[in-house]
């Protein structure tokens, strides 16, 4: 019996350094899961497709696994049963919680280091970077696709009214301003909307006008932040957009991208909404529409800073072989070439993630060529603050469907915009609280 | 083998073996999960699994001091009365009539069935395009008749089209089962009464309706069974819980907590506590309002 067991043992071990002899030659695969709909899944697998061209070793499968939130959950399913993929598509918000999984997640810089490529975290735009850099300084998860807040505006709508279709409004004040001759003279039926309120109005706002959304520096110095967008700034913009509520300037129109097609149908005139909506504006729209810069208040010190990006980052899954995380470094080092990138750039609206591939857009003349597109590179390529650098949350999932919920009870009349955001900040604490408990025992 | 009239298992065994795959279905696919629930509803973890921690009934504690999570049981209870009592008494009267109908009597009952095979996500999706403030032909027409139609802000209107939606979608299948209880009760009953002179209505209220009432009763529980679960997917397309939370019933915000907030001790802690709701409503209902069936 017992030499029976060694014997299997032994052949075990044989068949096992066999198939590693073996793996050597043939084509390592790997796995990325992704969240991209429509054109940019397409751009996805083009991307998996030339990478897996431009070389005979590895073999990149790009596979589609839903919405963001699905991809991660589904993820972390797999993970629990170990049949995680290489590579993760996690949106920005899961940030901390991916940070926070030591042992599941392999740290990008790591996985570069070990795989001897070429890796200067210094080559990545600052604002886009940081967003997944710890404080070291060393890159956690690879930024692929982010954008940010900008304001879309119909030039149409602007003539009628007799606005100049060349002079966006560049504050608030003119924002309402222009608002209230739009509805004066009828020119549109809704004057004003915005997508991801959470994120264009108290977000990124807080950031364009570098003051804090939380404590320890957003959350990125720290594991207990503490949240701080009842702060008299934002709590001045909440109610200002309560007033236009009121006045019939702003109507609200949902939580996430809803908003957006009120304006490409031409319903609404101005609208605060990711960069990346470029692509369906642009197919969608019949009538001349402008970018330019979300707006800010003048007379806040400071102003205008950067604003806070949205999107997506690829996190490297922990627990695989020494092969497919050379295969991961591959991939990685060949999306960040600047041709790759550039390109990746123009056709969806996403930010270019180093500078090289930006001076090589910039070069080629597609600014020019299309106007707007350069307002999000603009707004993002400062050297961002303490206060503007990103946020970084446990929990951030719940605490965005707080904010969403507690800003409809101001956009409906049934609370003021201070105590809104109070009880936002409140049960927002309570989430980074239970986050902090979950995961107590795994901070560095 | 050697058989009788009645069937007669010769063996110890067989009987347990015929059982044991029915057996298996429900351990593997309703006992393990339940059980899997409550376990995890005493545990704390992050989303990976890397850090658990027994923290007896914490979550629980947890949730009863949450007020929001209160809120969620009275917004689910106003859902499902409405929904059940809805449901049932449209089908009834469309029932009703249909049994009634003599021309074209087939065309009326498959139209009416056919809600049916629509999936729960379909219809929210349905009904959210018809209502959609942006999109929807009827929210255009009600802005157009003057109404402040924005079921994204208002909390009754949103609550008013979940339970049009899922009441639509179950009409279909208590019509169904309200035909076929209706078919059923004999003629000669109804007619003797007509004789005596009993009309229409008096006739539906002291003859038809209690001959009904094994139908109704077994309506009921399933219809509130629907209300509490099956309506998940018409939530989630049309509204998504909100706004703020007026249309979170208590099986959404399990998926919300669990799936998208990755909160899965919470998540656990509220599917058993939605577990024994739903096995006392059914307990209740078959001790005392069966009672008052008459079969």
């Amino acid at each position: 019996m017992k030499s029976n067991r060694s014997n299997f043992v032994r052949g075990f071990l044989a068949a096992a350094m066999l198939g590693v002899a073996a793996q050597a030659y043939a084509v390592t695969e790997i796995q990325w899961w992704h969240a991209m709909t429509g054109a940019n899944n397409d751009r996805v697998n083009a991307l998996a497709k030339r990478f897996n061209e431009s070389q005979n070793d590895y073999k990149v499968t790009a596979v589609f696994k839903g919405s963001y939130p699905e991809a991660m959950a589904a993820a972390i399913a797999a993970y629990r049963s170990g049949n995680a993929p290489a590579l993760l598509q996690v949106f920005e918000v899961g940030t901390a919680t991916m940070m926070s999984a030591k042992g599941a997640i392999k740290p990008v810089y790591q996985v570069m280091a070990d795989a001897g490529e070429k890796f200067d975290p210094k080559n990545y735009v600052a604002a886009v970077a940081s967003y997944y850099t710890d404080p070291k300084g060393q890159m956690l998860s690879f930024p692929f696709n982010s954008s940010t807040t900008v304001f879309w505006y119909n030039k149409d709508a602007f003539k009628k009214a007799g606005l100049d279709p060349n002079q966006p409004p560049v504050t608030w004040q003119a924002v309402v301003a222009a608002a209230a001759k739009i509805k004066a003279s009828a020119a549109t039926p809704c004057a004003f909307t915005t997508g991801w309120q959470s994120w264009t109005q108290l977000e990124s706002f807080s950031a364009w006008h570098n003051v804090p959304f939380a404590t320890e520096q957003n959350g990125f110095a720290g594991t207990d932040p503490k949240l701080e967008f009842n702060g008299p700034v934002q709590v001045r913009h909440i109610a200002d957009m309560q007033d236009w509520v009121k006045k019939g300037y702003f109507t609200y129109a949902g939580r996430k991208n809803e908003p957006e097609a009120k304006f490409f149908s031409g319903e609404c005139a101005m609208l605060t909404t990711s960069s990346a909506f470029y692509g369906t504006a642009k197919q969608n729209a019949k009538f001349e529409f402008g970018v330019s810069a979300l707006p800010y208040y003048a007379d806040v010190a400071g102003a205008p800073q950067n604003t806070i990006i949205g999107g997506a980052s690829l996190w490297v899954m922990g627990g695989k072989s020494k092969d497919e995380y050379k295969a991961v470094a591959k991939f990685l080092s060949f999306l960040s070439r600047p041709d790759v990138q550039a390109e990746f750039h123009q056709a969806t609206g996403y930010l270019p993630i180093t500078m090289a591939a930006y001076e090589l857009t910039k070069q080629s003349g597609f600014y020019e060529k299309n106007p707007g597109t350069d307002v999000a590179v603009k707004q993002m390529i400062v050297k961002t603050t303490d206060k503007s650098r990103g946020i970084r949350l446990g929990n951030f999932v719940q605490i965005r469907d707080i904010i969403d919920e507690e800003l409809e009870s101001v956009w409906s009349g049934k609370k003021e915009a201070k105590a809104a955001l109070d009880e936002a900040v409140r049960r927002g604490n309570e989430q980074i609280d239970k986050f902090a408990k979950t995961a107590r025992q795994q901070a560095p | 083998m050697a058989m009788g009239k009645r069937a007669r298992f010769q063996s110890q065994w067989l009987p347990y073996a015929l059982l044991a795959p029915q057996i298996a279905v429900t351990l593997v696919f309703f006992f393990l999960p339940a059980g899997q629930a409550v376990y995890q509803s005493v545990l704390i973890q992050d989303a990976f699994g890397g850090n658990v921690e027994f923290v007896w009934f914490d979550n629980f504690k947890e949730l009863f001091n949450d007020p929001l999570y209160l809120a969620s049981f009275k917004v689910t209870a106003v859902f499902s009365v409405l929904v059940a009592s809805l449901g049932l008494v449209i089908s009834l009267i469309l029932a009703a009539f249909a049994d009634r109908v003599i021309r074209g009597a087939n065309v009326y009952k498959t139209l009416l069935i056919w809600p049916y095979a629509v999936a729960p996500a379909i219809a929210g999706a349905v009904w959210m395009f018809l209502f959609n403030p942006t999109l929807g032909i009827v929210a255009y027409w009600l802005k157009l008749s003057g109404v402040d139609w924005n079921y994204l802000l208002y909390d009754g209107q949103a609550l008013l089209l979940v339970v049009i939606a899922a009441v639509w979608k179950q009409v279909s299948y208590n019509f169904l089962f309200f035909l076929a209880g209706l078919q059923s009760i004999p003629k000669s009953l109804i007619e003797a009464a007509a004789i005596d002179g009993a009309g229409p209505v008096k006739r539906f209220v002291t003859i038809v309706f209690p001959l009904l009432s094994p139908t109704t009763f077994f309506l009921l529980v399933v219809n509130i069974v629907y209300a509490f679960f099956d309506t998940f997917g018409i939530i989630d397309t049309a509204t998504n819980g909100g706004p703020g939370q007026a249309t979170e019933i208590l099986v959404y915000k399990v998926y919300k907590d669990g799936f998208k907030g990755l909160d899965l001790g919470g998540s656990a802690a509220q599917s058993v506590i939605l577990m024994i709701i739903v096995i006392t409503l059914t307990v209740v209902q078959f001790r005392y309002v069966e009672r008052k069936v008459q079969y």
